[in-house]
């Protein structure tokens, strides 16, 4: 498996994985505020968000159909198709594309669930590995609280409740996040993630995150040519209309 | 009783069971009692009037029978119809797509079948689907690993006709040949009854080239239905008595 930029895109891929509560979705997003402010082309991409597919996910998940297997073959099918569709084409066009979770969750999760790690894999291999991937490594009772400090109601799948590890939903959660999490730190060399304090401040892990991606990707090849278009003017008359309103107050 | 041999059911045989690859998790092989039978081919092969003849004789027989086939599954199988009409998806997410929509089926309908002791007859399995992707430049390796969730059948049969004769057969059908039957997202041909005849040519050599390694019966489709039928219960009646 090769990255992109080994296969030799014009763009470059920046993925963050991590636990749910890892903080790794506050930081991509600063990341994205940061790069659009320097003038770099940047596209946000998030798991499981495919409209097309969406409507099978929400439906099985409500409806509780999912096995383990088509649990895989679904989100497989939500990615590739974000993949196919929006991934490759801004790749090509240079972008710097930001991932809120990428492959490793599927190799985490399925594998986690039961599914085999190499056909899960396998059925993956059709994608490039990223050329960055941040891993968000918080002490797991760090992360657990974080999600499970409102008492919020836990869907079915996201507490791991198909795997009968517990009949409380909140144990369960934790069991799965567990395993998850030593799925994740098993193939965290393999696959070259750089791993992040997720247990500092979030400003400290920002800074972090800017460095090395600055030190990582040449962001000057990145940088648009002309600069986005400004909104268009206020008209004037529209203008003075507002101001004559605020006046007769 | 006219026929007291009917009164006696005979009780199929147990299978060697099991995945092409890794299979589905947790399944227990030896629980699946039934028999796992597929009918394959183009539109107009005969393949539907072949499994409703069997259907016919196989509970006539005394065995009971569950039917499945592509597109089916409780899951995804809207959504795939509206991608497909849309013509939207590329090529990988619909693959990906349509072995969702099989796993689905295989988890919830055939092995619970199976275990229940039915005989599946299964309109299309995963050969369609991979001679589709195939033709259409897929990694045949990627496809072999997918696929490798699923159950060996007890028995395959690829109905074989010639591609003129397809024609033939869809066109008195229909009156329109389906575009994706006829290939059409390929670019072969902008006449769509070119493209059909290039398509299913494709086709055929594909499933020719898969049967080498994967073994099916290829049945000579072009005869008359009964003969067909009659072939077709020949060799599926060894296979349930076979030990």
């Amino acid at each position: 498996m090769k990255t992109f930029a080994q296969l030799g895109f014009p763009g470059r891929l920046i993925a963050v994985e991590g636990l749910d509560g890892s903080g790794k979705s506050t930081q991509i997003y600063l990341l994205k505020r940061w790069l659009e402010a320097e003038g770099i082309k940047v596209y946000f991409s998030e798991w499981n968000s495919s409209e097309l597919v969406k409507s099978a996910t929400s439906k099985g998940k409500k409806r509780e159909l999912l096995t383990p297997t088509t649990f895989s073959l679904i989100h497989a099918t939500d990615f590739a198709d974000r993949y196919e569709r929006h991934l490759l084409p801004l790749l090509r066009a240079g972008y710097v594309v930001l991932c809120d979770r990428y492959i490793f969750t599927a190799f985490a999760r399925d594998v986690v669930r039961g599914c085999p790690p190499a056909w899960v894999r396998g059925n993956y291999s059709f994608a490039a590995l990223p050329d960055l991937t941040f891993f968000f490594k918080a002490d797991l009772e760090v992360s657990l609280n974080r999600i499970l400090d409102g008492r919020p109601k836990l869907k079915f799948f996201e507490a791991g409740m198909d795997l009968q590890l517990s009949a409380d939903p909140y144990e369960s959660f934790r069991i799965f996040q567990g395993r998850i999490l030593e799925q994740y730190l098993a193939m965290s060399k393999e696959f070259n993630f750089t791993l992040m304090d997720a247990n500092q401040r979030i400003e400290t892990q920002q800074s972090i995150a800017r460095k090395i991606v600055r030190e990582r990707i040449d962001l000057d090849e990145f940088r648009r040519h002309s600069p986005l278009p400004l909104p268009p003017p206020v008209q004037p008359q529209a203008a003075a209309a507002v101001e004559e309103e605020d006046s007769a107050v | 009783m006219k026929n007291p041999a009917r009164q006696t059911v005979a009780v199929p045989s147990a299978s060697e069971r099991r995945f092409f690859g890794q299979g589905i998790p947790g399944v227990k092989l030896d629980e699946l009692a039934g028999k796992l039978i597929v009918v394959e081919g183009a539109d107009g092969s005969g393949r539907s009037s072949q499994i409703a003849a069997l259907v016919n004789w196989l509970e006539t027989l005394g065995h009971a029978t569950v039917q499945v086939g592509l597109k089916r599954s409780t899951l995804v199988s809207e959504e795939l119809e509206k991608a497909q009409n849309g013509n939207i998806l590329s090529r990988t997410t619909l693959s990906l797509f349509y072995a969702t929509d099989f796993a689905d089926q295989l988890e919830n309908t055939i092995l619970p079948a199976l275990r229940a002791g039915f005989i599946v007859l299964a309109d299309r399995y995963i050969y369609t689907l991979m001679a589709r992707d195939l033709v259409r430049g897929m990694d045949a390796a990627w496809l072999k690993n997918l696929y490798g969730m699923a159950l060996k059948p007890d028995a395959v049969f690829y109905l074989e006709v010639p591609p003129e004769e397809l024609v033939q057969r869809n066109l008195s059908k229909n009156a329109t040949l389906d575009y994706w039957e006829s290939g059409m997202d390929l670019g072969l041909s902008r006449d769509v009854f070119d493209s059909f005849q290039k398509y299913q040519t494709a086709m055929q050599a594909t499933f020719r080239r898969m049967q080498r390694s994967y073994g099916f019966t290829i049945v000579n489709g072009s005869r008359p239905v009964d003969v067909v039928t009659a072939s077709l219960q020949k060799k599926i009646s060894a296979v349930l008595a076979a030990k």
